[in-house]
């Protein structure tokens, strides 16, 4: 904590630092309530190509790095006092929303990783599933806009 | 279950371990030494001690009896070796900058020497983060979807050599990435996350492809087996890495804070 003044908030890397914890979380949630506790998902689906498996290992390294890094990004800002108030909720939100979203189409639907749920009528799950990640990335957005006409809760 | 050869008796076993308990009291006792030596002229962090005493905690129990016994038998149990040996092990040596310490203990011209020796071209390539990643996830590879892994179950002098390979090359790789060892010919930033990232994912890729198409192939165990010796590699190797992310992000936060000016605006600094 070399600086003690005052200084103007960093609202892009507060910003940028939310949404990469919003994504971390979602995915430390998908892999650890849907994959492990629940087992609705499956680690691999049979016929899974090798190139969908090394897409996901991929996608699997971002998430925790994100998660990390998010953390060192927050921290640093909050050692400076330069945490933008108002934007860290929307961010968190954003990348949550943006994740859970990307997760249902992407990896879901186009790579077919693994489903929701291995039930009939998958399709009603992965309504629930993609319609939750835009519930998200919609309050997010709200929030984002009330933070940008200065009046976030926290900002008051 | 893997079929038995004559070889690996127990008693073979019990050898191999002691010799692994005796290399492992030698080093932790010469850490000690180096420490005892050079406490008067300068103190050593007392958590470094605490790291490098896990990390060799960490090796001796990757070699009691038991456990290597089971991890012969069942590819799960293989598994909690190869991430003890390879991947936590290292953490505890590591982050216990063994390097500056015998730099500490060495007289000038032996430091001078070995400052020398870590400078030349062949150590400077096998100690560069590509490499160490190669060796590393690359010889996993190489272990897991060969006949490799059934032969060195069959080979007990090919059984140690992989042991010390995890050590080693676990080592080397935590080293080139995220050492606290003060090392002048280690790459940027950049390119230690950058390597990292791909290490990372390339260890994922392996987990999830160990799953799908049931490797290491030949042992005789069931696929129930080898997918939880899969998932096992696959969500405690991200613990591990978790921590070397970490560890590379201090070192990022500490060089932006020095370079914060002291009037609190921001100096745009890119990581290098």
């Amino acid at each position: 904590m070399a600086v003690q003044s005052p200084v103007a908030p960093d609202i892009r890397r507060t910003m940028i630092a939310a949404i990469l914890l919003g994504i971390g979380f979602m995915a430390a949630i998908d892999e650890i309530i849907f994959h492990q506790l629940l087992a609705w998902h499956h680690f691999v689906d049979t016929g899974s190509t090798a190139l969908a498996l090394a897409s996901d290992g991929i996608l699997h390294t971002m998430e925790l790095v994100f998660l990390v890094v998010g953390a060192f990004l927050m921290i640093e800002l909050h050692g400076r006092r330069a945490q933008a108030p108002g934007y860290r909720g929307p961010g968190f939100l954003l990348g949550m929303g943006g994740f859970q979203t990307f997760d249902g189409i992407v990896d879901h639907k186009i790579l077919g990783l693994h489903q929701v749920r291995y039930v009939e009528h998958v399709w009603l799950y992965d309504i629930a599933w993609i319609g939750a990640g835009l519930i998200m990335l919609a309050i997010g957005w709200k929030l984002l806009q009330r933070a940008r006409q200065g009046q976030a809760t926290s900002q008051q | 279950m893997i079929h038995h050869s004559s070889l690996h008796d127990p008693m073979a076993m019990g050898a191999t371990s002691a010799v692994a308990f005796g290399l492992v009291a030698l080093l932790w006792l010469s850490y000690l030494g180096g420490v005892w030596r050079t406490r008067r002229q300068k103190p050593w962090p007392w958590w470094r001690t605490l790291l490098f005493t896990a990390g060799c905690l960490t090796l001796a129990v990757a070699f009691v009896p038991a456990l290597m016994h089971a991890a012969h038998q069942d590819v799960r149990m293989h598994m909690v070796v190869h991430l003890l040996l390879g991947m936590f092990a290292p953490l505890g040596l590591v982050f216990a900058a063994p390097m500056t310490l015998l730099l500490r203990n060495l007289p000038a011209g032996g430091g001078r020497a070995l400052v020398r020796f870590l400078g030349t071209r062949p150590v400077r390539v096998l100690t560069h983060p590509v490499t160490a990643a190669m060796l590393d996830i690359g010889g996993m590879y190489l272990l897991y979807m060969t006949p490799l892994y059934v032969m060195s179950m069959a080979t007990p002098w090919l059984s140690s050599l992989l042991h010390l390979h995890f050590v080693i090359s676990g080592t080397l790789f935590t080293w080139s990435i995220a050492g606290p060892d003060p090392a002048p010919h280690r790459p940027r930033w950049r390119t230690r996350m950058a390597v990292l990232c791909v290490a990372m994912a390339a260890h994922a890729t392996l987990g999830k492809l160990l799953y799908a198409f049931g490797w290491p192939r030949g042992t005789g165990a069931d696929i129930e087996e080898l997918q939880q010796a899969a998932m096992w590699m696959y969500y405690w190797g991200d613990l591990s890495e978790a921590v070397l992310v970490a560890a590379l992000m201090l070192v990022w936060l500490r060089r932006r804070r020095r370079l914060m000016a002291p009037d609190g605006s921001t100096v745009h600094m890119s990581a290098t």
